[in-house]
């Protein structure tokens, strides 16, 4: 048992901390504020290597472990809740469902270019929510007709897709068999440019508003048979396993959300005098933070265990169901506080409080609402 | 050089200042490293010695101007290797010079010529170098004198420091000017500095001392193969703006400029352009539109800690405070006896800035020319 | 061909500094980085290892934990680390200092296409002196104040800063150049770079290894071998509340520019 990161974790948290504040953090309220997509940033992610962390060298990742791809996303979270939630949508949902299910030529012609650590290379997005399949991703309306010569004709729509018309490959879900329910699902890699397939409405959102978030149109897309990801009819469990690690990821968000606010709250208090000391000196507001520092301790903990998990070859669903629900509610609880201590400064753009305690929502909702972490986790617990 | 025996303290006399001249041009902080060597020399009852170095010419019009302000004589030496700038060159005349003459003073403004300079000179001739100093002492009473004011040691260790002492303490600032460190050089001669530019004080001119000004003629024993670099170029051009959080002296402007905003920044940048300084801005200014956004000081926008802050018209939030309140010296001009400003500020001014910083422009303009 | 950057290791003095109140650095509770300059230095250096698949070697004279930050010098991209750590060289002034380091340049093996690459200054101590130094001790050109740097065969042209203006300046290698921020943007570390930082090798130079250099003699190295000494270290008197001027007037602003001037501010 060690609690540790290892040398060479440690130095990698340490260099996305230079990074974050470097580069993330100068123009998180500007990218906030403008609903601006940070490609500047995600062109240096990507020279980095950093869009492509916990893949192996192999198929051109970074060779780094899922410890290290959670580090990084909480780093930039610190300071920018849309960063992380754009590494996040990236890796986990764009690019890993085709390094774990893809053929060798679909992982040679699709994810490469996704992950490779150098600059232009592609973004990723993951495609499943549609108007009237959130939660219930087993009433997708989007199908996939397979023709005689084994292709298929997509139709259908997608909505709130993170990284929607920014990415450039997207992996899709729809129904190729609407009589199996959640065995009738197939995942599918669909490029930007596939003739009929259009991006509709961008959304504008309370928070991670630099991260796209986009309605997909698909209009008689013609799928060739090699875009078939995995089995046919096997999309579901994909889309499951996808999201379980996808989770880690929200969770790495979340957490550093909360601890980039606690850690601006903790400056804020030792600087702001009322009543002639400062806030510090205020023993309400210690126990506050007392408590706000404990819960993202523990946030942090689940959130290590359940990549820990993930690199070991354990099982994680239940640990990323727990740590996504944990650290999303900590981060909600902590900004909200953060503001609080912040008072009229908190409630004011000037300020970087609101827009953590805005990003912070968005943690509790996608990729799976915390009400369906607590069905995982119960479906899991109870088996 | 092995011959070159500078242990033997006793055979050192005299203060000599490097003076650097570029395209024939004199730099102004060598007439205050000769003032201040003179005062040093009269501490120690010796002469005053400038060695110049250039191209041909160079030492006739120099020589008086470098008299004028306190220098006995004046080593010249004329060169057409010496023309221009080479660390080789100009190390080894001075190198030379010194081990032949033997003064126990060297003392070379910290130029980036100078402090690219001091230190090869320094490690050929194996004595010390005291780099950036910003006061320079022999004598003891007025080094004690100089601690009294300017640290925090307690007097008995003041008054416990040796009278006879006559090495010269080379003071100095470290760690971002927060620890001074006097430094001394016991062991060799010649004690070796370089003095930051615009520090000491220039003294009087004066027409006799420049008339009486020995001019002493030297050869260089240089050739081509001694200089191992070639200068290809030499491009004069003014400084480009720095940055907010690299400039010395910021005036920032906020509220208070809302009723003439154009010439409230004006002001800011005449004032600013006394210094060399950037103007800046309170988050007021910025979302008013009056200046971009890489002008706002503050918690949001740029944290400085520039030598000289001047704040017209800022009230002084807390969020402004955090990214200034580190700058060594702090002016603020506000209309308000109440502004918190006023609690951060070294000299506060209640008055209306567009009366106030005209005058200041003036003062500060007479005060420079007063150097 | 080599690229040799010497490094070091200083107090963070951006954040809080903190003072014992002997009047000496509580350097216990400051982080350590690498002094900033020394990064333009390493990252000119990897530029050029960039181009023609030089080998860059950083050394830094330091106790045992400089190591660390020169595993992050190989994680940023330089190739192994060299640190000369000895209780000798203890207590060195810029002058020994300079000994030292140009003894571990001779150990590494100076060759006639390698530069040696070194920041500016340091931040702990301002000097500017140690690269000048370790030229003059390698009998090596220098170039100090590098804002641009171009090599081509053995020929190194460098932009030259000075206070108005800049010079282009030749010379032949090997060569010295002290850099300047204005020269370049430090990359960070890399993923792959920390992977085998640790796999690199890192050499400690003690005095053993150096001694039998000419440089080397307890006479030029060490406290007792600098030329100078700290004769006092001080802390300015802390900042007073301030004051307020009285009036608004032509004689304020001229009492305003009599303290400036006695502050030397102007």
């Amino acid at each position: 048992m060690d609690f540790r990161l290892t040398k060479e974790e440690a130095l990698f948290q340490k260099m996305c901390r230079e990074f974050a504040l470097n580069e993330v953090e100068p123009i998180a309220a500007e990218i906030d504020e403008q609903e601006r997509y940070p490609e500047e940033t995600v062109q240096k992610l990507m020279k980095y290597g950093l869009m492509g962390i916990q893949f192996p060298k192999e198929v051109g990742g970074s060779g780094g472990n899922y410890i290290c791809y959670s580090i990084a996303i909480e780093e930039m979270s610190r300071v920018c809740g849309t960063t992380g939630g754009i590494m996040s949508a990236h890796g986990t949902l764009g690019a890993w469902p085709i390094y774990a299910f893809g053929t060798e030529e679909q992982k040679e012609k699709w994810l490469r270019p996704l992950i490779e650590p150098k600059e232009g290379a592609k973004i990723g997005a993951f495609g499943l929510t549609e108007p009237n399949a959130g939660t219930d991703s087993a009433a997708q309306q989007t199908v996939a007709v397979k023709q005689p010569d084994g292709s298929y004709i997509m139709n259908g729509t997608k909505v709130f897709i993170t990284g929607g018309g920014r990415a450039d490959t997207y992996v899709v879900f729809a129904m190729t068999d609407k009589t199996k329910g959640n065995k009738g699902i197939s995942a599918f890699i669909v490029d930007k440019d596939d003739p009929g397939f259009s991006i509709g409405k961008i959304e504008h959102k309370m928070g991670i508003r630099g991260s796209q978030t986009a309605e997909l149109i698909f209009e008689d897309v013609h799928l060739p048979a090699d875009r078939l990801l995995g089995k046919e009819n096997g999309g579901f469990k994909i889309a499951m396993m996808t999201l379980d690690g996808g989770r880690i990821g929200i969770a790495s968000q979340a957490l550093g959300i909360a601890q980039g606010a606690l850690d601006k709250a903790i400056q804020y208090m030792k600087e702001r005098v009322q009543f002639g000391k400062t806030l510090d000196k205020f023993q309400g507001l210690q126990w506050m933070v007392a408590d706000m520092y404990t819960n993202i301790e523990a946030a942090r903990l689940l959130v290590r265990r359940a990549a820990f998990n993930h690199d070991v070859g354990l099982p994680f669903t239940k640990e990323a169901a727990m740590a996504k629900l944990y650290a999303s509610e900590v981060a909600m609880d902590v900004t909200t506080k953060c503001v609080q201590i912040y008072g009229g400064y908190g409630y004011i753009r000037e300020y970087p409080m609101e827009r953590m305690m805005r990003d912070a929502k968005i943690t509790e909702i996608y990729e799976g609402t915390s009400q369906v972490q607590r069905m995982v986790i119960a479906g899991q617990v109870l088996r | 050089m092995a011959e070159f025996n500078n242990t033997n303290l006793a055979d050192f006399s005299g203060v000599w200042v490097f003076c650097e001249q570029r395209q024939g041009k004199l730099q102004p902080t060598v007439l205050e490293l000769i003032s201040e060597a003179r005062k040093l020399a009269d501490d120690m009852g010796v002469e005053v010695c400038g060695l110049l170095l250039g191209g041909k010419g160079v030492g006739d019009s120099m020589a008086k101007e470098l008299g004028a302000y306190g220098a006995d004589k004046v080593l010249v030496c004329e060169n057409d290797l010496l023309e221009t700038y080479t660390t080789d060159a100009y190390a080894k005349v001075i190198c030379d010079t010194v081990m032949d003459k033997k003064p126990e003073i060297m003392l070379i403004a910290a130029t980036n010529i100078g402090r690219d300079l001091g230190p090869r000179c320094a490690a050929r001739l194996h004595t010390g170098l005291t780099a950036d100093c910003t006061h320079l002492d022999v004598d003891v009473e007025k080094y004690a004198a100089f601690l009294q004011e300017a640290s925090t040691l307690p007097q008995a260790q003041i008054d416990a420091l040796d009278r006879a002492d006559r090495n010269l303490k080379m003071t100095r600032p470290a760690f971002g000017g927060h620890l001074m460190a006097t430094i001394i050089c016991p062991r060799f001669r010649p004690q070796m500095a370089t003095v930051r530019p615009g520090v000491l004080k220039k003294g009087e001119y004066d027409e006799a001392k420049a008339n009486a000004v020995v001019v002493e003629k030297i050869e260089a024993q240089l050739s081509d193969a001694d200089i191992q670099t070639k200068v290809l170029e030499v491009v004069k051009e003014a400084k480009e703006l720095v940055d907010l959080t690299g400039a010395d002296v910021v005036v920032s402007v906020g509220r208070g400029i809302s009723k003439d905003v154009e010439t409230g920044i004006k002001l800011a940048e005449e004032l600013a352009g006394l210094f060399g300084g950037v103007v800046g801005g309170s988050r007021a200014a910025i979302d008013s539109g009056w200046l971009t956004a890489d002008h706002q000081v503050g918690q949001t926008g740029k944290t400085v800690h520039p030598k000289l802050y001047v704040a017209l018209g800022i009230s002084g939030a807390i969020q402004h405070k955090a990214g200034m309140q580190d700058s060594e010296c702090i002016v603020a001009v506000n209309k308000s006896d109440s502004a918190p400003i006023f609690d951060v500020a070294d000299y506060g001014i209640c008055g209306d800035l567009f009366k106030v910083v005209p005058m200041m422009i003036e003062a500060i303009k007479a005060a420079q020319a007063s150097k | 061909m080599k690229a040799i950057v010497c490094v070091k290791q200083v107090p963070d003095t951006s954040g809080k500094v903190a003072v014992n109140p002997d009047g000496t650095l509580n350097r216990a509770s400051m982080e350590t980085i690498t002094n900033p300059d020394d990064l333009n230095a390493v990252e000119a250096a990897l530029k050029l290892k960039d181009e023609t698949g030089c080998k860059v070697v950083v050394v830094t004279m330091g106790p045992p934990p400089a190591e660390g930050m020169l595993r992050e010098l190989i994680a940023r991209g330089a190739d192994e680390g060299v640190l000369v750590s000895a209780r000798e060289f203890g207590g060195s002034d810029t002058f020994a200092t300079s000994q030292i380091l140009a003894a571990a340049v001779n150990k590494i093996g100076l060759e006639d296409d390698d530069i040696v690459f070194c920041g500016r200054q340091a931040i702990d101590g301002d000097t500017a002196q140690v690269g000048s130094q370790i030229a003059e001790k390698l009998h090596i050109p220098q170039i100090s104040y590098a804002a641009d740097i171009k090599k081509e065969g053995n020929t190194v042209t460098v932009k030259r800063m000075l206070e108005d203006g800049y010079m282009t300046i030749q010379c032949q290698t090997p060569c010295l150049l002290t850099c300047i921020k204005e020269l370049n943007a430090p990359r960070y570390m890399s993923l792959g770079g920390i992977m085998d930082c640790y796999s690199k090798p890192v050499t400690v130079y003690d005095y053993n290894t150096l001694k039998d250099d000419p440089l080397i003699d307890p006479t030029t190295i060490g406290l007792k071998g600098s030329p100078t000494n700290i004769f006092k270290s001080f802390t300015p008197p802390q900042k007073g509340q301030g004051k307020m001027l009285e009036g608004a007037d032509k004689a304020t602003c001229e009492t305003l520019a009599a303290e400036l001037l006695k502050k030397h501010i102007i």
